[in-house]
């Protein structure tokens, strides 16, 4: 029998301990098939987070490292510039890169480090167990925002593509989500572009996608994913923030 | 012979740093180390190697965690506050069991303190530093000379028992010419080996894994103990000082780096006026030179320990002798630092004048 779909070689044959309805286990699969894909599972280094998918370091089947929270870009910078054949990406939450980590992910995007960063944006602090992230909706329930956040108090959530767009640095940022089929294939796209934008040495490239966290959020996973559609993405617009690629074109 | 050169302190750490074969650094500007940054900025580039200015320490540390970790040699040099900075990752790095080189050119604190020299980070540099259990090896020179010398022995260290490694300086040691005997042949960086624990991409073995977290229960606990293995290892062998006229001592100074070279002049006055005073300048303040302590304790009357601080290292001479002799202490804290007149007026203080 002629076998059709399987596990990719760029993921470990082991169990992944991500809630079901998640969309951790979606961008994780795009990726194990892009280090194949591309050619480049061999010579690629991982950096794993602090947050629902720092155990990451065991699903990626390449090398990998798990620095403190925050810090991926800065480690990145340091494996990059000492093993620049090597293909370096750094997998992200938004409490990991929007909240103590954004000193890091700034300013690797304004040096242009030729990195790639996988930003998983699902507004909610998910292993400590529902706080509230930098990228949590205005009027939108947490552990910590019970009553939903008050931007009066608590500030507004953090537009990450937009803020780095601010930036002349970095050469590419998109912002996709994995709720749809559609918005799956995108999203490969996308991460597509940012692996081979680092191939090329042409610099910086961040995906934020937009991802699914029934647990956290009360929802079913269909609820889940019909509140992206609905809510989220109107706070979070998708799209190219910065493609040099096409600017120089 | 090998060639002299007059030298600033911080200038000789990174030609000691190069010397050593280390080709990356990342640092930020804080006074009074900023010399090393700038001339690394320079050099870096004729060498070929990587100059990083960072955002902070943090990202410093943190880029020396991926550069190690990627089987390089990598350091840092901050001072007092930016080394606070850096302790997050000095764990991680420690956790990990990663080796680096970490440069605190230390300044009076606590806070923002001032710039002028201080031994007040002793406690932070020789009890690990930031969370959880480990020990970073740390060096204290007293010259140009051993600021030149001690990164290739830091990275030595650090790489045998893969754990981060710490000079520990002050501004005035830093700001300071000295002629420097540039001994030894350069390392050249593409003689080291790849260490087996090196993230390079896993083509031709199985994938590696850098990580300073275990959830499976009682595996962190099991590898502490692996690593309190090394650190009974590395005091038992590592311990490193240097005894001046303590042979026939009843009065034996402990001091390091700034504070030795001070206590120096007191005890060569003293020992023109016949009195039998010595010094024990330890040279790794962790693993502190306990053994030679021990040994001095059952024969020497009085021990004064020097240091510009309140008083840290005291401690560790108290548990080297089990607290058994008189323990003085005279400390200037705060960026002061003691002069010669000084300590002789404490040595005359202990033995009651030349005989």
């Amino acid at each position: 029998m002629k076998q059709i779909f399987g596990r990719p070689a760029g993921l470990t044959d082991v169990l992944q301990r991500y809630c079901p309805g998640c969309g951790h286990g979606i961008v994780h699969r795009i990726i194990g098939e892009l280090l194949v894909k591309l050619d480049i599972r061999e010579r690629t280094i991982g950096i794993a987070p602090v947050g629902c998918s720092v155990f990451a370091d065991e699903y990626f089947n390449c090398d990998m490292i798990q620095p403190p929270h925050g810090r991926g870009p800065a480690v990145s910078t340091g494996i990059k510039r000492s093993r620049p054949d090597c293909i370096v990406f750094s997998y992200q939450g938004d409490g990991d890169l929007a909240a103590i980590g954004t000193a890091e992910i700034v300013h690797a995007a304004s040096r242009n480090e030729n990195i790639t960063v996988i930003f998983i944006n699902n507004a909610i602090f998910g292993m400590t167990g529902g706080q509230m992230a930098p990228t949590t909706l205005p009027g939108m329930k947490s552990t910590t925002s019970v009553q939903g956040r008050d931007v009066k108090k608590q500030g507004y959530p953090i537009k990450v593509c937009e803020l780095l767009a601010g930036l002349d640095g970095p050469y590419y940022l998109e912002r996709t989500a994995v709720n749809t089929p559609k918005s799956i294939i995108k999203t490969e796209k996308a991460l597509r572009n940012a692996f081979t934008n680092q191939i090329e040495d042409k610099g910086f490239s961040l995906v934020e996608i937009l991802s699914m966290c029934p647990t956290n959020w009360g929802m079913t996973p269909v609820q889940s994913k019909k509140w992206i559609e609905e809510t989220m993405i109107k706070y979070f617009p998708l799209g190219e923030y910065r493609n040099r690629a096409k600017e120089e074109k | 012979m090998a060639e002299k050169q007059l030298m600033y302190g911080n200038h000789a750490i990174a030609e000691g740093v190069l010397a050593a074969g280390c080709r990356f650094f990342a640092g930020y500007p804080i006074t009074p180390q900023n010399e090393i940054p700038e001339y690394m900025s320079v050099r870096m580039k004729e060498v070929g190697g990587e100059f990083i200015q960072t955002e902070s320490e943090i990202a410093a540390i943190n880029m020396l965690f991926g550069a190690a970790a990627a089987g390089k040699r990598a350091m840092t040099s901050s001072s007092s506050p930016g080394i606070s900075l850096m302790q997050e990752g000095i764990s991680y790095i420690a956790g990990a069991d990663i080796p680096v080189l970490v440069v605190n050119v230390v300044r009076g604190g606590p806070g923002l303190g001032n710039i002028a020299p201080a031994q007040s980070d002793y406690y932070q540099a020789t009890r690990g530093g930031g969370h959880g259990d480990y020990f970073t090896i740390t060096l204290a020179p007293n010259s140009a000379q051993e600021l030149y010398e001690f990164p290739k022995l830091a990275f030595e260290l650090a790489e045998k028992y893969r754990n981060p490694a710490l000079i520990l300086t002050d501004g005035l040691l830093g700001q300071m010419m000295e002629p420097v005997e540039l001994s030894g042949q350069p390392v050249d960086p593409n003689t080291l080996p790849v260490p087996p624990y090196a993230l390079t991409g896993c083509k031709n073995r199985e994938r590696r894994v850098v990580r300073s977290y275990d959830l499976k229960p009682g595996k962190l606990e099991a590898w502490n103990f692996q690593r309190q293995k090394k650190y009974e290892h590395i005091i038992k062998h590592e311990q490193r000082s240097e005894a001046t006229a303590c042979e026939d001592a009843d009065l034996v100074i402990v001091a390091y780096g700034t504070c030795a070279r001070v206590c120096s002049a007191a005890v060569r006055t003293a020992r023109e006026k016949g009195l039998k005073v010595g010094m024990l300048r330890p040279i790794t303040v962790w693993p502190f030179p306990k053994d030679v302590l021990a040994e001095f304790s059952g024969r020497v009357r009085d021990f004064l320990v020097v240091e510009m601080n309140l008083g840290q290292m005291i401690d560790d001479v108290k548990l080297a002798t089990d607290c058994r002799k008189n323990i003085h202490f005279h400390g200037r804290p705060g960026g002061g630092v003691p002069t010669p007149p000084e300590i002789y007026e404490k040595i005359l203080a202990i033995t009651g004048g030349a005989q």
